[in-house]
């Protein structure tokens, strides 16, 4: 399955070439709005970085006080049951809460076992591939001031775990 | 919600590192971590406005607007029942794209825009409709196709080769957006089949 990480090569090139040729051939100043583009990301980075700050202290807290290392064993018979490595748990969990609380857990997983590590590619294609529920069920409903959610829980509960599942499948057919 | 969250991580790593004996690296953890997260943003801001920079020549270039138009089978197959030519799918449009060409901060102000019109569609009421539900659970699901800040963070600590898992992270969220959209769709199916027994 190693044609998958080579097809991965080529995506941002490709999204790079299509882009840009497009602009030529439409005559937009391309570089100019790129400038403009780049400003925004700015604005986006820096307004995340003082949340960041305060998650990564709160993680490294935890981590360094050695309270991970004692949940993930605490979780470790029941993960192990579900086949499911211990240490990535928390991760999924808090996922489900807070997406920059999760970002924080997901750089604590890179820093002890490297991005190139199993734990690490998997905890990489599972947050690429599953949202903060709650988080984003209380903005929406709130915003249109609607109070009963029916099946919405259920249906984002489902389609997390289906994420989860499959991205333990996929990451142990490409990459092992 | 994270008040809590962050406070009681907080308050039970100091006490776990005080009896585990692991204060001083408690301690130290404070200092380095913020000093890590500033790192982390300026590898995120090069990353970050490369991204946004070329999404901003995307949508100038009429990419965006037509990717847009593209979608709109795929809406009518998600919310069958909105009227044709209502705002309301111009937005939800804009708010999937968005997710999809992960610009997540330009995809909630259209999101919530497209509730607001759903929620007068169905009479003000606070109870969802069946396309509210759908709306939530695709979102949820994670659109979402490349997952730049992942791939940021996996360059700050030092992958060598960051993007290798964009393929994998495709596939595994059409996975879950698949699984969301035949919920959504058997949900409303059955909702509708309830009502017409009363």
């Amino acid at each position: 399955m190693n044609f998958i990480v080579y097809i991965s090569d080529y995506i941002i090139p490709f999204i790079f070439f299509y882009v840009i040729g497009l602009g030529l051939l439409t005559k937009t100043h391309i570089f100019d709005e790129f400038i403009e583009g780049a400003k925004e990301g700015f604005k986006v980075v820096f307004d995340i970085l003082p949340t960041l700050i305060g998650l990564m202290v709160a993680i490294g807290i935890l981590r360094a006080s050695g309270a991970l290392d004692l949940l993930s064993g605490l979780l470790k018979p029941i993960t192990d049951k579900l086949h499911f490595p211990s240490e990535l748990l928390p991760v999924v969990l808090v996922k489900m809460f807070s997406s920059s609380a999760a970002t924080s857990l997901l750089l604590d997983i890179f820093k002890e076992y490297g991005p190139d590590s199993y734990l690490g590619r998997l905890v990489s294609i599972i947050l690429s591939s599953t949202e903060t529920i709650f988080y984003t069920m209380a903005v929406y409903f709130m915003a249109a001031g609607v109070k009963k959610t029916r099946y919405t829980l259920a249906g984002a509960l489902f389609a997390t775990l289906v994420g989860t599942v499959a991205s333990v499948i996929i990451t142990n057919i490409v990459f092992y | 919600m994270l008040n809590y969250l962050w406070g009681f991580m907080i308050l039970i790593g100091i006490v776990v590192g005080a009896l585990k004996g692991n204060i001083a690296d408690v301690s130290n953890a404070t200092i380095n971590s913020s000093k890590e997260a500033v790192s982390l943003c300026i590898t995120m801001l090069g990353i970050m406005a490369m991204w946004t920079g070329m999404m901003q020549v995307a949508k100038k270039c009429g990419l965006v607007a037509s990717f847009t138009k593209a979608l709109r089978p795929v809406i009518r197959f998600l919310f069958p029942d909105l009227p044709k030519g209502h705002i309301v799918n111009e937005y939800i449009a804009s708010n999937m794209i968005a997710n999809i060409l992960g610009l997540g901060w330009a995809a909630t102000p259209m999101g919530l825009m497209a509730m607001r019109e759903l929620k007068k569609l169905n009479g003000n009421r606070e109870t969802a409709s069946c396309d509210m539900c759908t709306l939530l659970i695709v979102n949820i699901s994670s659109l979402q196709l490349i997952p730049v800040n992942i791939i940021a963070y996996r360059s700050q600590y030092g992958s060598a080769n960051p993007a290798e898992i964009l393929m994998s992270g495709i596939v595994a969220t059409s996975i879950s957006t698949l699984a969301g959209v035949i919920f959504a769709t058997v949900a409303r199916k059955l909702s509708k089949l309830k009502e017409r027994k009363r």
